[in-house]
């Protein structure tokens, strides 16, 4: 199979492709996922207020 | 006993109980769970009769032999104790070396093993190769002076 | 020592001393990543059997770790909130529970990398293998039954029960290399010591701290927006800066 000679021929890039490269997407994807839920957080816990003042 | 006692005490109980379970289960399975027979193994009759299943041990040195069509190999898969030749087509992972672990799955036939799939398994030594050069001789060196007669003192000195 | 551990174990406390630790977490995380990777690429050596493949060993070893401690941290965390009552426990084991899975994610995906070109195969039902997939379908099994009760209270008593029970599969994974024949190699680092090459066992330390580092970061991060949203009746929450000036 191609890859199976790529990834001899090349090693070094299937390593960090593979492996290293798909753990720091990971890492980013949950770091902007955290962000994400912090800012949504944020403006529910400020919608709330704002109707509580209201009333 | 307050209550915060008895919540600690019924979730420790808990986890020993399901702990226990957990180890019998396995324990019974034991079987199942190991990937793989040893040659010692199939010759004491523990592995499945007349279906496919694994066989692992070291390639025994000297015994990998390649067929003209360049595809077929025989070996044997040993244990120190007992060795089951292995007939395999297709191509053998990078590590398969003579002295080094193998897996090989496949089914018996009158003593030899036709194996569909065959797995190396290395060890969890990580070095580089000088480093790996220097142990091998220093293995030799102390094969050596261990088969000739040591003097009582001899340890100290070698050292 | 006049140290009031319990001030710090109170949602009021901890939230402000998360939102301080989070940026020198990260930004240790971050430099120690690139000293590791730098480390674990150009001063290691190639190995005398595996050559370059066996690289994938500084961030799979690690993703490991990381997958089975995080998860006897949850598990400790569910545990106390089960016994002790307190309301930050059960907060902590929830913001565990993603970085845990993602781990096991990560160790499971740079096994089958390294498995392929060294083994012969991406996977094998062996005993190391499948019980680290179970330790990964267990933090999913935690996340969901959590979401799937509405009742806050209710799904950290319900999904504590899981996480303890769950914990005996740790130990399982640890000793599975040792009790039964798998094709999973044995530990590198044993409790007596490892067997490794210098520039090998610096660049794995590094990436293992390095990922400590980092979730703790994020396992805070997510503590803090869990804070929020279960504490957003009470008036500590509205007189947070955050909150009150933002119109």
């Amino acid at each position: 199979m191609w890859l199976d000679i790529w990834m001899r021929e090349n090693p070094i890039t299937y390593v960090l492709l593979g492996s290293y490269a798909v753990a720091m997407a990971i890492f980013l994807v949950e770091i902007a996922l955290v962000r994400h839920k912090r800012a949504l957080t944020l403006q529910q816990v400020r919608l709330m207020q704002e109707a509580g003042e209201e009333e | 006993m307050k209550a915060r006692q008895k919540r600690f005490l019924f979730i420790a109980v808990g986890l020993a109980a399901v702990g226990l379970a957990v180890a019998l289960v396995l324990n019974a399975l034991d079987k199942n769970v190991s990937l793989y027979f040893t040659p010692t193994q199939i010759f004491n009759n523990e592995a499945p009769q007349g279906r496919s299943f694994r066989i692992g041990g070291l390639v025994e040195e000297g015994s990998v032999k390649r067929e003209a069509d360049g595809l077929t190999v025989n070996f044997v898969i040993t244990d120190r104790h007992k060795s089951i030749p292995v007939i395999y087509k297709g191509i053998l992972p990078d590590l398969f070396k003579e002295g080094k672990g193998v897996v090989a799955q496949g089914k018996m036939e009158a003593g030899l093993m036709r194996a569909d799939e065959v797995l190396a398994k290395h060890d969890e030594n990580y070095m580089p190769p000088e480093a790996a050069d220097a142990l091998q001789k220093a293995e030799i060196a102390n094969a050596a002076s261990a088969s000739a007669v040591v003097p009582a003192s001899a340890p100290a000195v070698i050292k | 020592m006049a140290i009031n551990w319990f001030k710090y174990s109170a949602p009021t406390t901890f939230y402000s001393l998360a939102g301080k630790l989070i940026p020198w977490f990260a930004v240790a995380a971050a430099a120690l990543f690139a000293v590791g990777m730098y480390i674990g690429f150009y001063i290691a050596p190639v190995d005398y059997q595996q050559g370059e493949f066996y690289r994938i060993i500084f961030i799979h070893v690690p993703a490991s770790i990381l997958s089975m401690f995080l998860y006897l941290i949850m598990a400790g965390y569910a545990a106390m909130g089960l016994i002790f009552n307190t309301r930050l426990s059960a907060m902590m084991a929830t913001a565990i529970a993603p970085t845990g899975a993602l781990f096991a994610f990560i160790s499971l995906w740079t096994g089958a990398l390294w498995g392929k070109p060294m083994w012969g195969a991406w996977w094998v039902w062996d005993a190391r293998l499948t019980s680290e997939l179970i330790l990964l379908f267990l933090y999913l099994g935690f996340i969901a039954l959590h979401a799937s009760i509405d009742d806050p209270r209710r799904a950290d008593r319900a999904s504590a029960l899981l996480a303890i029970v769950g914990s005996v599969n740790v130990p399982i994974i640890y000793f599975s290399v040792k009790w039964w024949n798998t094709l999973h190699q044995g530990s590198t680092i044993k409790f007596s010591g490892t067997s490794m090459h210098v520039a090998m066992q610096q660049a794995m330390f590094i990436m293992l701290v390095a990922c400590w580092l980092y979730a703790i970061a994020v396992i805070l991060a997510r503590v803090r927006s869990i804070i929020l949203e279960r504490e957003r009746h009470t008036k500590w929450i509205n007189e947070l800066p955050e909150v009150k000036h933002v119109a």
